[in-house]
């Protein structure tokens, strides 16, 4: 796999500091986690593996044996069935305005009560933005499918927004935990040379908040991009349904075209991981952001 | 919003009192530019569909038309109906065992990540791969695992039990459930433990390895209680995740066999078609209240641990 960063021989990498007094190499506990990686890779193998079959070797019951001959086609026939680009470029859509409104929304909002904590008002905001982390989605989903019809938002735009909605309480709890830790005098001394909290809020704070502002979009990202429940249930046409909801039809109607299924699967699961793998120090770094800031 | 009265003049010399750097100023209205259209849409789309679900839950409401006022009674009804209390049941019980599993195995994980231990990142790279990809679709891979690779595996070296696909066994379904979500959130938990990890101290390790503490002693002394906080932000957030399962559920069983693995969230949205729209508000309702209680008894119980350890 792609590791951008080559650990020195005798040194550990870098953050993966171990603890223990244990100094040399453990070449048992590293097989044994060698071993491990087999959880995730067998149901990766047998996914490539499959959706490069044909459909008679499909069939024949053995999911581990390599693809012969090797068939291509069935990714043709998958792009076609998904209408893959329309379903694609849907998810990137609902994922990227989440992305966004879940930025913008909560930095904002999170700036707003971290520098004015004093006050009643903000902090009694911040306990009612946080009502939602013990809100789970299927609670509001029934007045939700009605509402978002009312107001022609069973589309992916409300989607994008839902999602965006339910990644709030969590960003700004982010947010507000990372802000704390930028010294004032950074805006006081602004404010001196006459900036408006307008100004200081786009020119310094924001450009501030950069790894929290990865940390917040890679959370939205992922929640949104992988979603099912929401699109399922709050999008009213079917042919305007995200990536991931659109492999449903593979339950059906093409129940024993395993391999063309498969080759959906890998088309639905390759973007996020190809992106991770290139990305993964700072995916990791991000994510690990949002676990120590709170 | 707030003017200068002598309300704010109140709080204003309240904030002076508790120490707080902010001054005698007015606060800029940017502020509450900044702040108030978040809190507009949340109440938009996340409070009023709450308040407007938790009102028909008290009515006859069908999804449309003409409603009357019934008050508790679909409350009532609510714990007397064997689907629901199973519904429940199942939901509790996957929650409990999941959350142990993915947590043993998490913070096994991210113990061994960082001992000495060589390709420590490409493997940890590895074990982080399922955080990207999405559940319906790993659900749907393990459903063909699970349905045809296990029983032909198992038929091959004759071990009788798995024979069968565990996906059409009542009383095996459920592990399936548990294998894939818990696949599916070991990566989250396995970062946030190695991030708790690697901020002890190593001298601690080196102190007691001269006190002639062993490995494990020292695992239960010294690592447990000192990222106690981890583990209550991995419980919390993994037990509220694992309550809503919904889409690895409809990937692999559909609630089925019958309604064996059907969880709260799936009987409430049978409530969209099946003309039980009050009922099932009544339902969503009772869940909120399980969920947040459940929230709350764990930040309760486990910040007592972590006082006394």
């Amino acid at each position: 796999m792609t590791t951008t960063q080559t650990p020195v021989r005798t040194q550990p990498p870098a953050g993966l500091r171990a603890p223990g007094r244990v100094h040399r190499t453990s070449w048992p506990l590293t097989i044994l986690l060698a071993l491990a990686t087999l959880t995730v890779f067998v149901p990766l193998y047998v996914t490539l593996s499959m959706a490069f079959k044909t459909s008679a070797q499909s069939a024949d019951g053995n999911a581990f044996s390599l693809p012969a001959p090797l068939n291509p086609a069935s990714f043709a026939e998958a792009w076609t069935l998904t209408r893959f680009p329309v379903s694609f470029g849907i998810s990137v859509g609902v994922a990227a305005l989440a992305v966004v409104l879940t930025l913008l929304l909560s930095s904002l909002a999170a700036y707003a009560i971290a520098r004015n904590w004093s006050r009643r008002f903000f902090r009694w905001s911040m306990i009612y933005l946080l009502v939602a982390l013990f809100l789970p989605f299927p609670v509001v989903a029934l007045p939700q499918i009605q509402l978002t019809a009312l107001t022609g938002l069973d589309n992916p735009l409300g989607v994008g927004i839902l999602h965006a909605m339910f990644q709030l309480s969590f960003s700004v709890l982010l947010y507000t935990a990372y802000l704390r830790s930028i010294p004032i005098e950074l805006e006081e001394s602004a404010r001196i040379d006459g900036a408006s909290t307008w100004q200081i809020f786009w020119r310094i704070i924001l450009p501030l908040l950069g790894p929290m502002n990865a940390t917040v979009g890679i959370f939205a990202f992922l929640a949104s991009w992988n979603d099912f429940m929401m699109p399922s249930l709050i999008m009213a046409d079917p042919t305007l349904q995200t990536l991931p909801v659109v492999q449903n039809i593979f339950q059906s109607q093409f129940g024993t075209d395993y391999n063309v299924a498969f080759a959906s699967y890998l088309m639905a699961m390759a973007p996020t991981i190809v992106v991770y793998l290139f990305a993964q120090r700072w995916v990791i770094s991000g994510v690990t952001q949002g676990a120590v800031k709170h | 919003m707030t003017h200068r009265t002598s309300a704010t003049t109140l709080y204003r010399r309240k904030s002076y009192r508790r120490g707080s750097y902010r001054r005698e100023r007015r606060v800029d209205r940017v502020y509450y530019l900044f702040l108030v259209p978040t809190l507009l849409v949340f109440t938009a789309f996340v409070v009023i569909p709450a308040l407007i679900g938790i009102f028909y839950s008290l009515t006859d409401y069908v999804g449309f038309g003409e409603w009357s006022f019934l008050g508790l009674s679909n409350y009532a009804a609510l714990f007397s109906d064997p689907r629901i209390l199973e519904a429940y049941g199942f939901t509790l019980g996957f929650a409990v065992v999941t959350v142990v599993v993915a947590q043993v195995i998490a913070l096994a994980l991210a113990v061994a990540l960082t001992r000495r231990i060589r390709f420590a990142t490409t493997l940890r790279t590895v074990f982080v791969i399922p955080m990207v990809v999405s559940g319906i679709v790993v659900a749907y891979v393990f459903n063909f695992l699970f349905s045809n690779s296990l029983p032909a595996i198992a038929t091959a070296v004759g071990f009788g039990p798995l024979e069968e696909s565990i996906l059409g066994n009542p009383d095996l379904a459920w592990l399936s459930i548990v294998i894939v979500s818990a696949w599916q959130t070991i990566p989250g938990a396995l970062l946030v433990y190695t991030a708790g990890l690697t901020s002890i101290p190593t001298d601690l390790y080196e102190a007691s390895a001269l006190d002639g503490a062993s490995p494990w002693r020292q695992f239960r002394s010294v690592t447990v209680p000192l990222i106690a906080g981890f583990i209550l932000i991995n419980t919390i957030l993994g037990v509220k995740g694992y309550l809503g399962v919904y889409d690895v559920i409809v990937g692999l069983t559909g609630g089925g066999p019958g309604t064996a693995t059907s969880s709260v969230a799936m009987t409430i949205f049978g409530g969209f078609t099946g003309g039980d729209y009050a009922y099932q508000m009544a339902n969503a309702t009772v869940f909120l209240v399980v969920t947040a209680l459940i929230s709350v008894a764990q930040i309760i119980a486990t910040r007592g641990r972590a006082v006394r350890l």
